[in-house]
């Protein structure tokens, strides 16, 4: 939950120049970034260092051997599968709901912007069970289902719709304060030129907020991956089916499979640490990107 | 294309943003909405251009019914007053954008999109410039990329809104006159909108003073001017002296003076207010003929071509503003503190609405 897209313009701060009067004295810079870096340490290094240790004790083989056995091949498909709807859908979804909101004057636009930041307020467990409670056997649903045999809860159908719960806000949230900022003259002027909605979105929407939408999408690719509570309310747990990556996880520790569980592990944090490399490749962009335009426009 | 605008009536909320506003802008003509911010002038420019809808009334084009067209159909270019160029494609990309999104049975070749783009970057004088991006431009060369990109759809009108608003003072007047220039050689019937009376008087063919949703007086640079409808196109429309007075059977009272008035025969006993332009005040230093009151120097501008000054009048704690030119300051040689006769000429009374 805490990974809420931290803005990108944060950064300008940065900038500002170093300046001796406005700075505070050395102990203090010195205190609080080793504050910073023993908290730090405690917390996400060493977690990180033992992850990988403890996946690779019992020797590259047995490491190996545990990511291509056959349940954990099925929890990794199954959760590339996961994210491949999730994360296209969630995608168009934002889209539409941030050009909506940035740009269209509607009532009820506080109600719909409150909507789009639920699942980041309810707790993924929750999520998980509003589906259960839907879909399920004693649900809403539930004898509809049955009588005409879809399966939703303990399989794949309910996974991907937690995982699509879970995931929804990534992308609309990174675009609303990108296209409130950048106004709407721009499509207006497009409009006036005569292009069509899809002209205007392909043409100027898009690619003026290109490095936000793909910022939004690595994150929600990696919640989409690494997502347990609402995913494991739904999935039943049944091995080689409805295990995705972070459920093999949870079932291979509580069995003291340790290496194996670590092995699986590994590729998730792997997996982070990719999508944190991404993530300050795009920010660097951005930054780039925004420091020329100044540059330029004040010769 | 002529364009007429027929008793529009538009709302936000609360707000009175136009008052059953007509105005008529004959074919080739370039016309100034003027006002003070929040008058509506920008609303009524994008009401023309179909990016808002009027609550009642109608938009004519060329004498055809316009009201509900859309805004791709109304073959209108549209100036924006932050530019809005498309910052991520080149200025020639920029250019070239309204060619480019026809439809393919409408849309030129591309050899032909190439010659109109280099064409209209000739007219505005930046075809050097075809390769940056918007950010490496400076305000004004925006603005006049802004404009080709708005002609290169070949537009009936063109409606520019505060087109020089955002740039400093020596561009925006380099560029006015040659946005008048470029109207000259083009005769496209143009509006803009403007909040500097400076800019209207001196660009446009006829002018149209807005204030609070309501047109006050369409007409002529020198009819608005010299010709003032109101108090409000009075006031806004260069400095004036305000005085308190008091019309009767055609005459007004201003202090110890009378001053004839036409019109106002019938007229028996009735506040007024009347007002004098600046250089509309004649000083003498010796009472003369006419009717003058007395008044003491308490400031003197002396720069540029103008001299101004600032009388306190004897009979009244009002402060009169007078220009006269250098010359003629020379030869009446005064000073700070010293007495002169004030009579104002051309007087223009306007009764209170007390009633």
């Amino acid at each position: 939950m805490s990974s809420i897209a931290v803005s990108q313009y944060s950064n300008y701060q940065s900038r500002v120049a170093h300046n001796r009067a406005t700075s505070e004295p050395a102990w203090i810079r010195w205190t609080l970034i080793g504050i910073t870096l023993a908290f730090l340490s405690v917390f996400l290094f060493i977690p990180l260092a033992a992850v990988f240790t403890e996946a690779l004790r019992k020797g590259v083989e047995t490491y190996f051997a545990a990511l291509v056995e056959p349940d954990a091949v099925a929890a990794i498909k199954l959760t590339l599968l996961a994210a491949a709807i999730a994360v296209p859908l969630n995608l168009v979804f934002g889209v539409a709901a941030a050009w909506a909101i940035a740009k269209f004057e509607f009532k009820g636009k506080s109600i719909l912007i409150t909507l789009i930041d639920l699942p980041f307020a309810v707790s993924p467990v929750i999520a998980g069970l509003i589906y259960v409670l839907v879909f399920g056997l004693q649900g809403w649903f539930g004898a509809w289902l049955i009588e005409n045999d879809y399966k939703v809860i303990f399989a794949v159908p309910g996974i991907v719709l937690a995982t699509i719960f879970v995931t929804f806000p990534f992308v609309a949230r990174e675009l609303i304060p990108l296209m409130q900022a950048q106004g709407k003259e721009e499509e207006e002027a497009g409009l006036v030129l005569g292009a069509s909605g899809w002209q205007i979105l392909w043409r100027i929407t898009l690619p003026n907020v290109k490095w936000g939408l793909l910022y939004g999408v690595i994150l929600t690719n990696a919640r989409a991956m690494g997502e347990f509570g609402a995913v494991s309310v739904v999935s039943g747990h049944i091995r080689g089916l409805t295990n995705t990556m972070p459920l093999h996880v949870e079932i291979l520790y509580n069995e003291y499979n340790y290496a194996a569980a670590f092995a699986v592990a590994s590729l998730l944090a792997f997996l982070a640490l990719v999508t944190v490399a991404l993530k300050s490749f795009i920010e660097w962009k951005i930054e780039r990107d925004a420091s020329n335009e100044e540059k330029l426009s004040e010769q | 294309m002529s364009i007429e605008i027929r008793n529009i009536t538009k709302q936000f909320g609360n707000f009175n943003a136009l008052n059953n506003v007509s105005v008529e802008v004959p074919s080739g003509e370039l016309v100034a909405l003027l006002g003070p911010s929040g008058c509506g002038k920008t609303t009524l420019l994008r009401i023309i251009a179909g990016l808002e809808n009027s609550d009642r009334g109608s938009i004519l084009f060329h004498g055809e019914e316009a009201t509900d067209r859309d805004v791709r159909e109304r073959q209108v270019g549209f100036v924006f007053q932050h530019y809005a160029l498309f910052r991520h494609m080149t200025v020639f990309e920029n250019v070239a954008f309204g060619l480019r999104v026809r439809p393919k049975k409408t849309r030129p070749t591309e050899a032909e999109i190439h010659r109109r783009v280099h064409e209209l970057l000739n007219l505005v004088q930046l075809d050097w410039l075809a390769d940056r991006y918007p950010p490496q431009l400076s305000g004004g060369q925006r603005q006049r990329i802004a404009l080709a990109r708005a002609l290169a759809v070949e537009p009936k009108v063109l409606l520019l809104d505060e087109p020089f608003g955002a740039l400093d003072a020596k561009v925006r007047k380099d560029l006015r006159r040659w946005l008048r220039r470029l109207h000259d050689e083009l005769h496209i019937t143009s509006v803009f909108v403007t909040h500097d009376q400076e800019e209207a008087l001196e660009v446009a063919d006829r002018i149209v003073v807005m204030n609070q949703g309501n047109v006050e007086q369409i007409g002529t640079p020198q009819d608005v001017y010299d010709h003032p409808a109101s108090p409000f196109v009075y006031k806004f429309l260069g400095n004036v002296n305000l005085f308190h007075s008091r019309v009767h059977a055609g005459r007004a009272q201003i202090g110890d003076i009378e001053v004839a008035l036409e019109g106002h025969q019938d007229t028996e006993d009735s506040p007024a207010s009347a007002y004098v332009r600046p250089h509309d005040i004649d000083i003498q230093k010796t009472r003369g003929e006419q009717p003058a009151f007395e008044a003491v120097i308490s400031y003197v501008h002396s720069l540029g071509p103008l001299v101004r000054l600032e009388l306190q009048r004897a009979d009244h704690t009002d402060i009169v503003e007078a220009e006269l030119t250098r010359e003629k300051f020379k030869e009446l040689a005064v000073g700070e503190g010293d007495t002169v006769f004030v009579s104002p000429k051309n007087v223009r009374v306007f009764l209170d609405q007390t009633a």
